[in-house]
C-alpha cells in the first residue's frame, strides 16, 4: 500500500524527531529530544521511569494530553507530526503510526469482541466491505500466531491470556501494515517465555512489512537482542545513541554503564548498586542532569549542560554513535 | 515466655531438621464450574499438586515460576495462610498449622516481604509506627528503647532516620520496599520471606534492594526464600533453586548448577528466555501454560515441551534424583552438553559454588 | 510474574531527602471551600452569641408590629404575631445546628457499631443484618424520622432522636462497604501473619481506615440530618411552637405569602445558605483528606 522506495543508496529516513521538548507545568519531562528512525529499522528507547521514554511515543501518536509539546517530528512524506490538525493525526494514526501498549487488556475495549475491534479498524482505516475485512482479520490473527482464528474473533478480550491480548493488539496494530510501529514496554506485564513469543512476534512481523519500529525497554539485554540502534535517556534527555553494539559495548557516557553493569545475567555475582536516584523533574540541575549520581563528574558538569556530540573513534566513521558528557569515558 | 518456648524448637539436632519441609503437599481450591454460569457446580483446582521441598537453616532458596506455576500457594502453605489439602507442611518439625495456632513464635520467626510492599503497610500509619509495631507486638525491646530500633533499622535498610515520621504515600516504590524489609527484620526472624521483593522496579533500584538483601542474608545468616520470575536475580541471591511448572517442583538443586545445566525442558526454555547481551533471540516455548482446570495427560509439560518423546504424554514424572543434590521431573532429562554456558565460568568455581553441595538435600528419600 | 508499576523514580541513601507535598494552603487553593467555611462559622457563632447579638427576644410577641416588612427596627420583618424574625432566624439556627450535630452523632455512632458488626461478623449475622438496614434504606429518612416520631412524640430531643435513628441505616452502608474494603487489604493480612489478635487488628488497622471517610461522611450528612428537621416542623410534626425553628417559621409564614413573602423567605433563605455552605465544606473536606482521592500524591 505505501511504496516504499528500496534499495535507494541513501534513503531518507522516516522519522526525523528534531528538538521534541514536553512540559508538564513547570516540569521539562523530555528537553530537546533528537532523534531519527530509518526505514525497516528496529530502535530501543531505554531508560529507567522518569527518562521520558513512553512520553516520546505518545508525542508521536498525539496522545499526550495536558502537556505542551516543542519541536519538530518529520514523518516523511506526511510532515511534522507535532503540528499536524488532530483531524489528519486521527487518520495518520492506524494507517502509518500505530501503537502497541504495556497493558493490552486496558487498551482493548471490553465491551466488544476482539474481532469486532480488530474488523472496525480495518473498515475505518482501509475501507474494506464487512466480508472482506473479515477475511482479513482471520489471515491477520493466524499470522500472529492466534490459533483457530476465526473462533477467536469472537471472544471478549477478558477470555484471553494476556499473551494472547498482545497478539490481538499486535494484529491491530499491524492492520494497515503501518511504517511505523510504537511498542511502549509491550513484555513487561507478561510471563518470561510468553515475553519471547511477543517480541519475535513484533520484530518478524514488521520486518516481513519492511515497517520501522520503536521499541521502549527499560532492559537493555533485550534491546541488544532485538534491536538495531538503542537511544538511551536519562531525566527527559538523549545522553547516549547509536547503534546497539557502539551503543553497549563502546559507551562513552557513565550513564549507559551504570544502566548496563545493573543488568543482572544469570551467573552474574558482581553486582554494584549506583547511589542516588534521578533528580526531581522541578529541581533539575542546570547542568548535566546525571552529575549528581556521575563518579567521572567534573566542576564543569554541574554548570554547564553537554551537548549531544558525535564520537569520532569509531572505525568506519558512518555510524551516528553520539553522547552528550564533558567527561566520556 | 516466647524464649523458652523457643527453646526446643530451635535446638532440635539442626543438622537434619530442616527449617521447612514439604511432603507431597497438595493444596486444591473450590471453584466455580467454568461455562456454568447460574449453577453452584464446583471443580477442584490442584493448584500444587505432590510438591516435596526441604528448606534447611541458613539455606537460599529461589522459588522460580510464571504466573500459574503456583509458588503463591506455596507461599501461603510456607506461611501457615492455606492448609494443605494433602501431604505434609512441616516447620521445624512441627505442622506449620500447628506452631502457627499456637503462640506468636512461628510468626516472629517467619517474617515476609509482600511483592506489593505499600499494600502491606497500613497507609494511616507512619513508617516509625509500622516498624514499631513488631517491635512491641513480639516485645522486642522496651519501649524507651523503641525508637532508637526504629532508627537502627531504617538505617540497616539505608533509609534517612528522620524518615520515621513520614507516610508510606510520601515515599518512592523503592523507599516503600525497605520499609517493609526493615519491618520484616524488627522481629529478628531467622526466615524471610520475599515475594517478588525487586520485580518492577527500575534497574539500578533494583540492584540497590539486591545488595541489601544479600548483605542482610549474609551479615544475619537469614535463611531466605526468595520468590521471583527473574533468573538474573535468582543466581544472584539465592544458593539454591526450585523451578515450578503447573503446581509441581520440575526441577530442584544448586542454583549455580541447575542453570548451568538445565535438566528439564521447562527449565532450560526458562533459561534461554532470560534475555542476554546480543545473544540471538531464544526460540520460545510454543504455546501458554494450560489451565490447571484441564492438565494433560501424562507430563504436564508435554504439551509445549520441545524435546517430548511418546511415553511423555502417558506417564507422569515424579520429581526423582538427578546427579548430586539435584531432582527433576522428567522421563527425559537434558544430559549436561544440552546445557547454555554461564555468562562467565569463573563464578561457577568460587567457593559459594563448592559449599552448596553440604547442604542440598534430595527430597526423594522419603516416601 | 508481572511488573506492575514501572513508576516512580525510587529512593536512597541518607543524603537524599524523601519530598513533602508541602503546597499552598487549602484556603487559598479552594476559595469556595474558604467562603463556605466562613459561612457556616458565621452561624455557628451567631448560635453561640445569640442572646447577646439578637435585638428582641425570639418569642417575645407585639401586637404593634404585626407582619411589619424589613426595616430599620426590624431589618428583615415581623411576623404574624409581630415577633423579629431576624432574632428568631438567629435563634433558630441554634436549633438547626444542635439537631444537624447530635442527630448525625446518633446516626454516626448507631451506623458505625452495625456497620462494623455486619462488615467484620459474615455468616448469617451479617446476612440479618444487612436486609435490616437494606430495609431500613427502602424508606426516605424523612419518611423514616416521620415514623419515629410518631411514636416518640414531638419536641427538641424527639427529633434529634428521630432524625438521629433514620441517619442509621445510610450510615452503616457506607461503613460496612468500607469496612469489606479495608478488611481485605494486604497490611490487614499483614498484621494477621503476625499472630496481632484480631480484636486490635480491628482496633489499630480497620477502625482508623473506617473511621476517617465516616468523619467525612459526617460532615456532609448533617446538612441532611437539618433538612430531614426542618421538613418535620413544616409539617407541623417536629419541634412545637413557639420555637424559633425555621421549618415552622416557613410553615408559619406559608399562610400569608402573598402580602408579606418575607416571613417565609427569611428562614428559607438562612436554611439554604446553610445547607450550601454546608455541603462545600463536606465536599472540601472529602476531596482533601479521602485516600481514595488523594492516592498518588
Amino acid at each position: 500500500m505505501t511504496g516504499t522506495p528500496t534499495l535507494t543508496p541513501a534513503p531518507q529516513p522516516l522519522l526525523i524527531v528534531d528538538d521534541l521538548s514536553v512540559h508538564r507545568g513547570a516540569a521539562k519531562i523530555l528537553d530537546r529530544v533528537k532523534l531519527t528512525v530509518e526505514k525497516g529499522e528496529t530502535l530501543a528507547l531505554v531508560g529507567e521511569s522518569g527518562a521520558g521514554k513512553s512520553t516520546i511515543a505518545t508525542a508521536l501518536m498525539g496522545l499526550l494530553s495536558g502537556a505542551k509539546v516543542e519541536g519538530h517530528a518529520e514523518l516523511e512524506g506526511t510532515g511534522d507530526l507535532l503540528s499536524l490538525p488532530s483531524k489528519q493525526l486521527v487518520k495518520l494514526r492506524g494507517q502509518r503510526i500505530s501503537m502497541i501498549f504495556q497493558d493490552a487488556g486496558a487498551a482493548l475495549n471490553p465491551a466488544y469482541t476482539v474481532g469486532r475491534q480488530l474488523i472496525s479498524a480495518l473498515r475505518r482505516n482501509l475501507g474494506l466491505s464487512r466480508r472482506d475485512a473479515r477475511a482479513r482479520a482471520v489471515d491477520l490473527f493466524s499470522s500472529v500466531g492466534i490459533n483457530d482464528a476465526e473462533a477467536r474473533l469472537s471472544a471478549f478480550p477478558h477470555q484471553l491470556s494476556g499473551g494472547m491480548q498482545q497478539r490481538v493488539m499486535v494484529a491491530i496494530a499491524l492492520a494497515c501494515n503501518p511504517d511505523l510501529l510504537l511498542a511502549d514496554e509491550p513484555t513487561s506485564a507478561l510471563d518470561v517465555t510468553i515475553q519471547a513469543q511477543i517480541v519475535r512476534l513484533i520484530l518478524s512481523q514488521t520486518r516481513a512489512r519492511g515497517a520501522s519500529c520503536i521499541f521502549v525497554l527499560h532492559d537493555l539485554a533485550l534491546a541488544s537482542q532485538s534491536c538495531d540502534r538503542i537511544v538511551v535517556l536519562y531525566a527527559g534527555q538523549v545522553v547516549e545513541c547509536g547503534p546497539a553494539r557502539d551503543v553497549l559495548e563502546r559507551h562513552r557516557h557513565p550513564y549507559t554503564r551504570q544502566l548496563k553493569s545493573c543488568v543482572l545475567e544469570i551467573g552474574r555475582q558482581d553486582l554494584e548498586a549506583p547511589e542516588g536516584t534521578v533528580p526531581s523533574h522541578d529541581s533539575m540541575p542546570p547542568g548535566c542532569r546525571f552529575a549528581t549520581r556521575c563518579p567521572r563528574a567534573l566542576p564543569r558538569c554541574a554548570a554547564e549542560m553537554p551537548p549531544l556530540t558525535p564520537a569520532s573513534d569509531d572505525r568506519d566513521g558512518a555510524s551516528d554513535h553520539a553522547f552528550a558528557c564533558w567527561n566520556p569515558e | 515466655m516466647t524464649r523458652t518456648r523457643s527453646e526446643p524448637l530451635r535446638d532440635k539436632p539442626a543438622a537434619n531438621t530442616p527449617v521447612f519441609e514439604l511432603i507431597d503437599v497438595e493444596k486444591t481450591f473450590q471453584v466455580p464450574k467454568p461455562g456454568r454460569r447460574f449453577s453452584r457446580e464446583t471443580v477442584g483446582l490442584k493448584a500444587l499438586d505432590g510438591v516435596r521441598l526441604r528448606i534447611n537453616d541458613g539455606a537460599s532458596l529461589a522459588l522460580v515460576g510464571e504466573s500459574g506455576s503456583g509458588k503463591s500457594t506455596l507461599l501461603r502453605v510456607l506461611l501457615g495462610l492455606d492448609a494443605p489439602t494433602d501431604g505434609r507442611a512441616n516447620y521445624r518439625g512441627r505442622p506449620i498449622s500447628d506452631v502457627r495456632s499456637k503462640g506468636t513464635e512461628f510468626a516472629r520467626d517467619v517474617a515476609l516481604v509482600y511483592q506489593d510492599a505499600r499494600g502491606s503497610l497500613d497507609p494511616r500509619m507512619t513508617v516509625g509506627a509500622l516498624i514499631a509495631e513488631p517491635l512491641r507486638h513480639f516485645g522486642i525491646v522496651s519501649r524507651e528503647e523503641e525508637p532508637a530500633r526504629v532508627a537502627q533499622l531504617l538505617d540497616r535498610v539505608g533509609l534517612p532516620v528522620d524518615s520515621a515520621q513520614r507516610y508510606p504515600s510520601g515515599l518512592s516504590g523503592g523507599q516503600v520496599r525497605r520499609v517493609a524489609i526493615a519491618r520484616a527484620l524488627a522481629s529478628e526472624p531467622s526466615v524471610l520471606v520475599a515475594d517478588e521483593a525487586v520485580s518492577g522496579l527500575d534497574v539500578s533500584t533494583q540492584a540497590q534492594l539486591l545488595t541489601l538483601l544479600r548483605g542482610l542474608q549474609q551479615d544475619m545468616g537469614l535463611t531466605l526464600v526468595f520468590i521471583t520470575h527473574d533468573l538474573g536475580v535468582a543466581s544472584y541471591l539465592c544458593e539454591k533453586i526450585a523451578i515450578m511448572y503447573l503446581g509441581r517442583i520440575v526441577e530442584t538443586g544448586a542454583t549455580n548448577d541447575v542453570l548451568a545445566a538445565p535438566a528439564h525442558p521447562y527449565s532450560a526454555a526458562l533459561r534461554a528466555a532470560a534475555p542476554r547481551f546480543f545473544e540471538p533471540l531464544p526460540e520460545p516455548l510454543p504455546g501458554e501454560i494450560p489451565s490447571p482446570l484441564d492438565l494433560p495427560k501424562g507430563c504436564r509439560f508435554s504439551t509445549r515441551c520441545p524435546s517430548v518423546k511418546g511415553d511423555c504424554r502417558t506417564r507422569d514424572p515424579y520429581l526423582a534424583q538427578h546427579g548430586v543434590g539435584r531432582s527433576v521431573a522428567c522421563l527425559h532429562p537434558l544430559s549436561d552438553g544440552e546445557g547454555l554456558p554461564l555468562v562467565s565460568d569463573a563464578d561457577m568455581s568460587s567457593p559459594a559454588a563448592a559449599d552448596i553441595q553440604n547442604q542440598t538435600d534430595t527430597p526423594l528419600s522419603r516416601d | 510474574m508481572t511488573h506492575p508499576d514501572i513508576s516512580e523514580p525510587s529512593g536512597h541513601s541518607g543524603a537524599q531527602a524523601i519530598k513533602t507535598t508541602a503546597g499552598r494552603s487549602i484556603f487559598v487553593r479552594r476559595p469556595f471551600f474558604t467562603a463556605a467555611l466562613l459561612v457556616a462559622l458565621g452561624y455557628v457563632l451567631a448560635s453561640v452569641f445569640a442572646p447577646w447579638i439578637t435585638p428582641y427576644s425570639p418569642v417575645a410577641q407585639s401586637i404593634d408590629a404585626m407582619m411589619k416588612p424589613p426595616s430599620v427596627a426590624h431589618p428583615l420583618g415581623t411576623d404574624s404575631y409581630g415577633k423579629d424574625i431576624l432574632s428568631r432566624v438567629i435563634f433558630g439556627a441554634r436549633y438547626a445546628l444542635a439537631i444537624g450535630f447530635f442527630s448525625v452523632l446518633i446516626g454516626a455512632t448507631g451506623g458505625l457499631v452495625v456497620g462494623l458488626a455486619a462488615g467484620l461478623s459474615g455468616g448469617w449475622v451479617e446476612w440479618v443484618l444487612m436486609r435490616l438496614i437494606d430495609s431500613i434504606l427502602a424508606l426516605p429518612s424523612l419518611i423514616l424520622a416521620v415514623a419515629f416520631i410518631a411514636i416518640l412524640g414531638q419536641g427538641v430531643d424527639k427529633v434529634i432522636i428521630a432524625v438521629g435513628l433514620s441517619l442509621i441505616g445510610p450510615f452503616a452502608r457506607t461503613v460496612r462497604a468500607d469496612v469489606m474494603q479495608v478488611r481485605v487489604q494486604l497490611f490487614v493480612e499483614a498484621a494477621h501473619l503476625m499472630s496481632i489478635p484480631r480484636l486490635k487488628v480491628i482496633w489499630r488497622h480497620i477502625l482508623p481506615n473506617v473511621i476517617f471517610p465516616l468523619a467525612v461522611q459526617v460532615t456532609i450528612r448533617i446538612s441532611e440530618a437539618i433538612l430531614v428537621s426542618s421538613s418535620l416542623s413544616f409539617l407541623g410534626i417536629g419541634v412545637t411552637p413557639p420555637t424559633p425553628d425555621w421549618g415552622l417559621m416557613i410553615a408559619e409564614g406559608r399562610a400569608f405569602v402573598s402580602f408579606a413573602p418575607w416571613m417565609s423567605a427569611m428562614p428559607g433563605f438562612a436554611l439554604a445558605l446553610l445547607l450550601i455552605a454546608l455541603s462545600i465544606v463536606g465536599d472540601g473536606v472529602r476531596e482533601e483528606f479521602d485516600p481514595k482521592l488523594r492516592r498518588g500524591a
